[in-house]
């Protein structure tokens, strides 16, 4: 994926200005405007299940800061979240839970499944009853984060993947099954 | 009390309870049709004054089931586990012990969940953490479901 020099890093507008007696005139696309300013303002929603949770708030605290990448605060209620990060084991009796917090958050919406219970079960992938082996079993999930549990490096690392996925994304030609 | 004098007090009232010193604590094995009165008497005499029950646990043996139950005195410092055997593992009941330590409750509510142990008397007697329509008993040896992947 190549990546277009006029998005690199979070301060650069997308565009040309052209100069002009009078200021200037913008010429960009929709798309890159539109991607611009969300791949750039990312609010997490407040939602931990187990150890994952603890690097995600470490993340979230001064030392990693993620405010740093615009993810700003962490909302806790899905209605004002762009982004959920499955932090942790998701259990069979939470996975409808989990289904109906993604249902409530506003399009658009993106899922990081962080860590290795996330992925695929994990530790708890053989002789268990009770763990989801897989958190894309419930939900679609844009980014995958190994570790058990991925350091906040990690994490970062992840978002900022994230970011440079919703920069390509192209909005005006997102069919129905797309944002589904 | 020291072990040597609990053995010697819980002899006098179950003869045939049988210890293991073993572990870390001193282990009482008796049958479950004995545990209502021996536990009653550790907990309303002075000389035991068994006054914290701090782990209610059950373990399953594949032909039979065990019950066990941490016991504490506050006042006293000494601890003891008691062991007991429920022979019947189709149909296990055992006397709850609810009304001697109400913390009994939701330990034995969570051992019925996983275990299938009935309780006599247990005055909420109801699944703890999985859904009231579950299957079976996922701590059973013997468990199987569809979702369960076994090496």
């Amino acid at each position: 994926m190549e990546i277009n020099k006029s998005m690199e890093g979070p301060l650069t507008f997308p565009g040309q200005v052209h100069e002009t007696a009078d200021g200037g005139i913008l010429v960009t696309k929709l798309d890159d405007v539109i991607n611009w300013a969300r791949s750039n303002s990312l609010w997490p929603l407040v939602f931990g299940t187990s150890c994952c949770a603890i690097e995600m708030m470490s993340a979230a605290g001064a030392k990693h800061d993620w405010s740093r990448f615009g993810f700003e605060v962490a909302r806790a209620s899905p209605r004002q979240a762009d982004l959920i990060i499955v932090a942790g084991t998701i259990v069979m009796k939470m996975a409808p839970v989990l289904k109906r917090l993604y249902d409530q958050m506003p399009e658009p919406k993106y899922v990081i499944a962080m860590g290795a219970c996330t992925i695929s079960g994990g530790p708890f992938f053989y002789n268990t009853y009770s763990v989801v082996k897989g958190v894309d079993h419930v939900i679609p999930v844009d980014v995958f984060i190994p570790g058990c549990p991925p350091r906040p490096e990690a994490l970062l690392h992840s978002m900022i993947t994230l970011q440079e996925k919703i920069k390509h994304e192209q909005y005006f030609k997102k069919k129905i099954e797309d944002v589904r | 009390m020291n072990n040597e004098e609990l053995k010697i007090s819980i002899s006098a009232i179950l003869p045939t309870a049988i210890y293991d010193e073993t572990g870390e604590f001193l282990n009482v094995n008796i049958a479950s049709e004995e545990l209502y009165p021996l536990i009653n008497e550790l907990r309303s005499k002075n000389e035991f004054d068994f006054n914290y029950l701090f782990c209610l646990t059950c373990i399953d043996w594949k032909d039979h089931l065990m019950m066990v139950y941490h016991l504490l005195s506050k006042t006293h410092q000494h601890t003891i586990v008691l062991k007991a055997k429920i022979s019947n593992r189709e149909n296990p009941e055992i006397e709850t012990v609810c009304n001697i330590w109400r913390t009994a409750e939701l330990l034995e509510r969570e051992v019925f969940d996983l275990f299938g142990v009935k309780f006599i008397n247990h005055p909420d007697l109801r699944r703890l953490f999985l859904t009231d329509d579950w299957n079976g008993y996922p701590l059973r040896k013997d468990y199987v479901d569809e979702n369960m992947i076994t090496l």
